[in-house]
């Protein structure tokens, strides 16, 4: 040590961190997972986002499907026709995944769920069992599909101040496409308003959390929810922060979007496709008050049969009377 | 015309009060300013979590970019992190792996150097044709700030690399400690050149959103390395190939084929204004064409512009000589005379490099690189002062 700064780590805290695996294997923790238990944990933890069957969803990444598109107009990039090596699926899924719940899957878990991407893509068969012993058997079909960087060599020679023209470079000049035809830049002024509107939300509830809550908590009046529970509960809103959005400007994405759920009849948030579950429960005149959502979040499948939201309940009381207090904020 | 009211009678701000010292703690632009801001493009991703926004490049001048309106880039979301329960680890193969406190970082002699940190997806959407009508959004993932920080070459000298043996071989891979934890391998060469490890950004402590309390800085080469809320640096014998040097920030070929570890920024440029976002207002007579040029090889030797689409150019006065990997302003004062006309930039970095036309650009590379394009933009600036992206022969 040249400045004696900082301290030695513990080998138990570079055990925590140190969990990069690399394409050799190295690193590889022990454990196993099943073709068949990954489709399981894939469609509870990752098919809301990527699809039942690794297609993805909306914008969300596809992480099956297509081979030998590399080299067409629009390639379809996945597990399967483009990533190099399985570690990097491994190391991801484990570090990463779910979105919104980073570093919750289990070492088993995460191999079944790696195979299963594996099975999505017609890599494994199904009775295949990805351990540490098998990991390297895999064979990644885009694995000498990537060169290292040649621009050295074939631009950098090209593009230099001797080829630089200044005067009557071209004959005519022409316009051959215009931005204009395809039209997707942002409504600058509305869209401004929108991310203003949502970037303040948050700050709002921030604020409310800070101002001394023992005088709040003085005087409850009417039915305010508590700060404090609203706080804890836009914290357990992570969870559910990337497919539901609430706040002013909250629109529908892979869920609905929940201002005013609380309290609301079911199945009726404007432009939202719902499965048939839910809208046989609506139809049955289903309201979200306090206790039904409770149930719903306890085991959203037992609720309702058929729902498309693949989240696997909450397993604290606490967390989901937390989440519906901060729900009912929004209105 | 009369005399001007705002001259000649008194007005309510030049006989009543302003504010109070105490009025804005910590000042934000004035009202009048509210649309120069970062903007989102909501189709290019699923999730604003997960997702990128612009600098509005095209209503700033200079060169450092203020750290309110510097684009962001996440992966999971920016996430709060005290200082008081911030820790970095240098682990691998080092003598002695280390645990670093915040405050123990404060402790290294440190540095300060303006760089500017530019996504390799900067002009991405623009590879199939013009697609977006800004400077802001073909051009803003892209900012310039002054760091200040322990250089990351010090750091790895603390824990000591005798253990790593020749270091010519080595890498150094480098995580956050958000939800993404974004790894990536840097070369050790890099890394014990100019990389910095840095706390500060124009004098004071980094934004949430730019990876308080502490980043990585990886000067001239692509934003995606610039690792935020930086945890750990390990000294490895090989890359670890993580997800965002695989699967992203590859540049797939008209092959099919794709180029890895392209992490080099090439020199780019833009006019800034006029733009579509900042049209001409005044009518013909003296006009200021302005933009920035930057390159990840070293300084901006020279930026020219072209009026006509790259039929003929012209040498741009640079404000200042160029700097190694930051932003250089560059100025073209010109008599409009009302005519149309097809503004382009073209910028020389001291390797001798000249900036390339898109057209060469997908001579080489094809349209499906998705990264790294710096090819030579082109606005059509029309009769009345308006601007659009556009493509010419």
């Amino acid at each position: 040590d040249v400045y004696g700064l900082g301290r030695e780590a513990l080998p138990e805290e570079i055990a925590a961190w140190n969990v990069d695996i690399s394409p050799d294997g190295s690193n590889l923790p022990e454990g196993s997972g099943s073709v068949e238990d990954g489709e399981i944990l894939f469609s509870d933890n990752c098919a809301a986002c990527h699809g039942e069957f690794a297609e993805g969803a909306g914008n969300w990444p596809k992480l099956a499907g297509g081979d030998d598109t590399l080299a067409n107009d629009d390639p379809v990039k996945t597990v399967g026709s483009y990533w190099p090596y399985l570690s990097t699926v491994f190391d991801y899924v484990h570090r990463s995944m779910p979105f919104g719940a980073a570093q919750t899957l289990s070492y088993d878990d995460t191999y079944a769920i790696t195979a299963y991407i594996l099975y999505s893509n017609f890599l494994v068969d199904d009775d295949f069992v990805l351990s540490k012993e098998t990991f390297m058997d895999v064979e990644m079909p885009n694995a000498d599909g990537f060169i290292i960087d040649d621009r050295a060599e074939t631009e950098y020679t090209q593009f230099t101040e001797a080829n630089a023209c200044y005067e009557n470079c071209k004959d005519s000049v022409e316009i051959t496409m215009r931005a204009t035809v395809l039209d997707v830049t942002p409504e600058t002024e509305e869209e401004a308003s929108v991310q203003d509107a949502s970037e303040e939300a948050p700050v709002e509830v921030a604020a409310a959390e800070t101002e001394a809550p023992a005088e709040e908590a003085a005087a409850p009046a009417m039915a305010e929810p508590d700060p404090e529970l609203v706080a804890a509960g836009e914290n357990v809103f992570k969870k559910c922060k990337a497919c539901h959005k609430v706040g002013e400007g909250a629109k529908n994405g892979t869920g609905p979007m929940l201002n005013g759920i609380i309290g609301h009849p079911a199945g009726a948030v404007e432009g939202f496709k719902y499965s048939s579950g839910l809208q046989d429960a609506a139809a049955g005149g289903l309201v979200w008050d306090q206790a039904a959502m409770t149930q719903f979040l306890t085991k959203p499948r037992d609720f309702i049969k058929g729902t498309k939201m693949s989240f696997v309940g909450l397993k604290d009381q606490e967390d989901i009377d937390a989440v519906i207090a901060y729900l009912s904020t929004f209105e | 015309e009369g005399a001007d009211p705002l001259i000649t009678e008194v007005q309510d701000w030049a006989s009543g009060l302003g504010d109070g010292v105490d009025a804005t703690p910590y000042g934000m632009p004035i009202e009048f300013e509210a649309d120069v801001v970062r903007r989102n493009v909501p189709w290019l991703t699923a999730d604003p979590i997960s997702s990128i926004n612009f600098t509005p490049i095209h209503a700033l001048d200079g060169t450092i970019t203020p750290q309110g309106c510097a684009f962001e880039r996440h992966h999971s979301g920016a996430i709060e992190l005290r200082k008081e329960d911030y820790r970095l680890m240098i682990n691998g193969l080092v003598d002695k792996p280390l645990v670093f406190a915040y405050a123990d970082l404060e402790r290294f002699p440190r540095e300060n150097h303006v760089y500017f940190c530019e996504c390799a997806a900067n002009t991405g959407m623009e590879w199939a044709g013009a697609q977006l009508n800004g400077a802001q959004f073909t051009h803003g993932m892209i900012h310039n700030m002054e760091y200040s920080g322990v250089p990351l070459r010090t750091l790895l000298e603390e824990a000591g690399m005798d253990a790593a043996g020749d270091l010519s071989d080595k890498w150094v891979y480098v995580e956050g400690a958000d939800a993404s934890s974004n790894g990536r391998s840097i070369p050790m060469e890099k890394a014990l050149d100019d990389v910095l490890v840095a706390f500060k950004a124009n004098g004071e402590a980094l934004r949430k959103e730019h990876g308080y309390p502490v980043r990585l800085v990886v000067p001239g080469w692509e934003g995606n390395m610039w690792v935020k809320w930086l945890r750990r640096i390990e000294i490895t014998d090989h890359a670890v190939e993580s997800r965002e040097e695989t699967s992203k920030y590859t540049d797939t070929l008209a092959d099919g084929t794709s180029r890895k570890w392209t992490w080099v920024m090439d020199a780019k440029s833009v006019v800034t204004s006029p733009s579509p976002q900042s049209p001409i207002t005044h009518g013909p007579g003296p006009l200021v064409i302005t933009g920035l040029a930057w390159s990840g090889h070293g300084a901006i030797t020279g930026v020219d512009v072209s009026i006509d689409g790259g039929a003929n150019w012209q040498k741009a006065r640079l404000a200042k000589p160029g700097a190694k990997m930051a932003l250089t302003r560059f100025y073209l004062d010109i008599d409009w005379d009302g005519s149309e006309m097809l503004l382009q930039s073209r910028a020389h970095d001291e390797t001798g490099y000249v900036q390339p036309t898109k057209a060469q650009l997908r001579e080489v590379r094809g349209l499906n690189s998705v990264y790294h394009n710096n090819c030579i933009q082109t606005w059509h600036v029309n009769t009345d002062g308006s601007a659009e992206n556009v493509e010419v022969s």
